[in-house]
Formats: C-alpha cells, sequence, structure tokens
C-alpha cells in the first residue's frame, strides 16, 4: 500500500467506530497528538494528588481520611493506567517523567492553585472531579484501544471521587455559619478554575478539529463547559450556597445557563507557569523523585542478584 | 535525572476476577522483577476486589499475531458456516437440540 492508501484505510477504520490498536498503522500525528494528551493526562493525575496530600494528615476524622487516602492513592493508580497507555504508542516512562520534571510537558493547570483549607478537599473532589468526569466519560470512547480502555478504568473509580466531595461540601453547607462560609469561598475561588480545565475557547482551539475527525475528542471544550455548568449549577442550589457567578441565568432561547466570560489571561499565566503553586508543585515532584532514587537502584540490584543465584 | 536504560521492565498483568473465570488482561506495568510486578499489580489493578488470582508475565515474552497479516491470518475460517449450529435445518418439533 501507498503512503496515501495506509492514510485513506486509516480514516475509514476511524469513521467506521474500529478502535486502532499499537501495531496498528496511524500517521505520526495522531501518534505524537496522543503521546501529548496521553501523558499530559498521567502528569496531571500524579500532580493531582499534591493539593489534596496536604490534607490527609489534617483530615477533620478518621472517616475523611480514609477516603481522602483511598482518593490519592486512585489518582496515583490512574496515572499508572495512562504512562502504559502512553507508551504502547513508543514513548518510554522514563522520558515521560523527564519532560514532566524539566517543565517540557504540561499537567492540568487546575493543580497549581493551593488548597487552603478543608473545603478545598470538598470543592476539589466535587467541581474539579466531577470536571474531569465531564471530560473523560466520552473519552472512553476514544478512537485509540489502550487510551479508551485506561480511561473505562480510571472513570468507574472517578465516581466516589466526586461523591466524596459533595459530601464534604453538604456538611459544611449545613454545619455552623463559619463552616458554610468555609464551603462558600471554596466554591467561589475554584468555580473559574474548574470551568478552565475544559480548555480554551473552541474559537482559539487549533487542535480541536483535527482531533474530532480522528475521534480522539468527541466533543468540544465549549460544549463540555456548558453541560458541565448546566449539572453543577442544580448541585449548587442543592447545598443551598449562592451561585459563584452573578452572571449565570437560565437562557431559554439556548436551553442553557448563561455565565460569564472567563479570565483567559490568567487561564495562559498559570499555563505559562505564573500560577501561584506551578514552582512548588514541580519542585516537590522532582524531590520524590530524586529521593526514590535509592530505592530504585536497590530494588534492581536486587532482582539481579536474584537472577544471578537461580542461574548459578 | 532521567534515569535513562534504567528503567525497570514493563510486565502485563492478567487477573482472575472470580473463581471459575480465565484470566484476563488488565493491563501492563513497571517492576523490577516478578515479586514486585505481583504486588505492584494488586495496588494498581485490584484496590477493589478486581481479583482473586494474578499472573504477570514480561512483556518482552509476549508474541503477537501481525496485524497487517491479520485478513489473510483467519481467512480459513471465513467461509466455514457449518462449524455454527444455526447452519443446519431441523423441524421445528424438535425443541429441546
Ligand atoms: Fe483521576
Ligand atoms: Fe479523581
Amino acid at each position: 500500500m501507498t503512503q496515501v492508501s495506509f492514510e485513506a484505510s486509516f480514516q475509514k477504520k476511524i469513521d467506521e467506530e474500529i478502535m486502532i490498536e499499537p501495531q496498528d498503522y496511524m500517521p505520526d500525528e495522531y501518534r505524537k497528538t496522543l503521546i501529548r494528551q496521553i501523558s499530559q493526562h498521567a502528569h496531571s493525575e500524579i500532580v493531582g494528588m499534591l493539593p489534596e496530600a496536604n490534607w490527609i494528615t489534617r483530615a477533620p476524622s478518621l472517616r475523611r481520611k480514609a477516603v481522602l487516602l483511598a482518593k490519592v492513592q486512585d489518582e496515583g493508580g490512574h496515572g499508572l493506567y495512562l504512562y502504559s497507555a502512553a507508551e504502547t504508542l513508543g514513548i518510554t516512562r522514563d522520558q515521560m517523567l523527564h519532560q514532566l520534571h524539566t517543565g517540557a510537558a504540561k499537567y492540568s493547570s487546575i493543580f497549581n492553585y493551593p488548597t487552603i483549607t478543608w473545603a478545598d478537599m470538598g470543592a476539589i473532589g466535587w467541581l474539579v472531579d466531577g470536571a474531569a468526569i465531564m471530560n473523560q466519560v466520552p473519552l472512553c470512547r476514544t478512537s485509540y484501544g489502550p487510551y479508551a480502555r485506561a480511561m473505562v478504568r480510571v472513570c468507574k473509580e472517578e465516581s466516589f471521587h466526586q461523591r466524596q466531595g459533595y459530601e464534604i461540601m453538604l456538611s459544611l453547607a449545613k454545619g455552623t455559619p463559619v463552616q458554610k462560609q468555609m464551603a462558600q469561598d471554596a466554591l467561589n475561588r475554584w468555580w473559574a478554575p474548574a470551568l478552565m480545565m475544559f480548555g480554551p475557547l473552541d474559537a482559539v482551539s487549533p487542535n480541536t478539529a483535527k482531533s474530532m475527525e480522528w475521534r480522539i475528542k468527541r466533543f468540544t471544550n465549549d460544549e463540555l463547559r456548558q453541560r458541565f455548568i448546566d449539572v453543577t449549577v442544580e448541585q449548587i442550589r442543592i447545598l443551598g450556597l449562592e451561585l459563584p457567578d452573578a452572571n449565570i441565568k437560565w437562557n431559554e432561547e439556548r436551553g442553557h445557563y448563561d455565565s460569564s466570560e472567563l479570565n483567559w489571561d490568567e487561564f495562559w499565566n498559570v499555563v505559562k507557569g505564573n500560577g501561584p503553586c506551578n514552582k512548588e508543585r514541580l519542585a516537590t515532584r522532582v524531590k520524590a523523585w530524586e529521593d526514590g532514587a535509592w530505592v530504585r537502584e536497590a530494588a534492581s540490584a536486587y532482582a539481579e542478584k536474584r537472577k544471578t543465584k537461580k542461574a548459578a | 535525572m532521567s534515569n535513562e536504560n534504567k528503567e525497570w521492565p514493563l510486565w502485563e498483568v492478567f487477573i482472575r476476577s472470580k473463581a471459575g473465570l480465565d484470566h484476563k488482561h488488565a493491563g501492563s506495568l513497571h517492576a523490577a522483577d516478578a515479586q514486585m510486578a505481583i504486588e505492584n499489580a494488586r495496588d494498581v489493578y485490584t484496590r477493589r476486589m478486581e481479583g482473586i488470582s494474578i499472573w504477570v508475565v514480561e512483556s518482552k515474552h509476549i508474541h503477537a499475531s501481525n496485524p497487517e497479516e491479520a485478513a489473510a491470518f483467519f481467512d480459513p475460517a471465513q467461509d466455514k458456516i457449518y462449524r455454527h449450529p444455526t447452519f443446519y435445518n431441523l423441524p421445528d418439533e424438535l425443541k429441546h437440540m
């Protein structure tokens, strides 16, 4: 087959909803796009453990502590599923970690915001994991098999993350006036960053069209963001909290809630590395990797020793 | 920092979800040796009682059929519809067969 016919038969498979597997032909750009997207996704799961890990030792009860630990451990697992999915495309784990640690790779900007009160654990589980679920459910049908299968696993586990967060918000919202204020403050701070998790506006998102054509993505950033706003407004009402944006209003004609324009300057600024916690997060990851070096070396040495013993 | 070439080998993980079922491919992970691969597989793939037994095999030991030759390779089964029970025309009064 010629290059042209390879590409035509690739697109035909995509259009027929036949999944692409690691050994199948795929255009270089498809491979590159997936490596970038899956590794960024993996990095986000791994760095995403840090803001919540901040509160594990200070969780208000043993129940909350056990739950938070289990959630953070799940996020570590999600990172591992995704790193192995990316590895099937020909990048190594070490290369990906190197890209993360040198700042060459991005991760979701949301994790560059600080977690300053316990209510942030509620807001993160509810809004950040909620937005992640909205993004991830369509990815269970993404065109690359290993990515889709990893996402099925991830989505099964995410639902408890969101529910435990909402439960924290509910307890605070029904608690003392100070607790309720804490919940409100967390909602106000996390609202806009959570909406930015869906990525830039469609109008300025040049990769979207190609990703849709390749069925890597199935909905645009703006579609998913709108869907998230629509379901979350109801959830805010049930909590009995104030809406975090004075411009949220039902639009009868569109059948959706309207809301304020987001501050995209802030978004790009955080993406560029100038968010409140970018440096701290990266430094923490690098330190963990470097502090773990002797463990990795010892395990390799032990495995080697056992191998030679067996051979002898 | 990148520690190139010292990466732990990759392992494929197979899990039996309950007694009586086959082990099924669950995913892969890195580990220094088989024992560590099994322990890591427990933590990565069975946090919610998804398994009662784990197999691991180093990925380099897996041999696969070639997807580019799949059409020709699986061709022998293409035209043998008589291997399926529905191929046979039997009278309607025959209830239990
Ligand atoms: Fe996750
Ligand atoms: Fe999560």
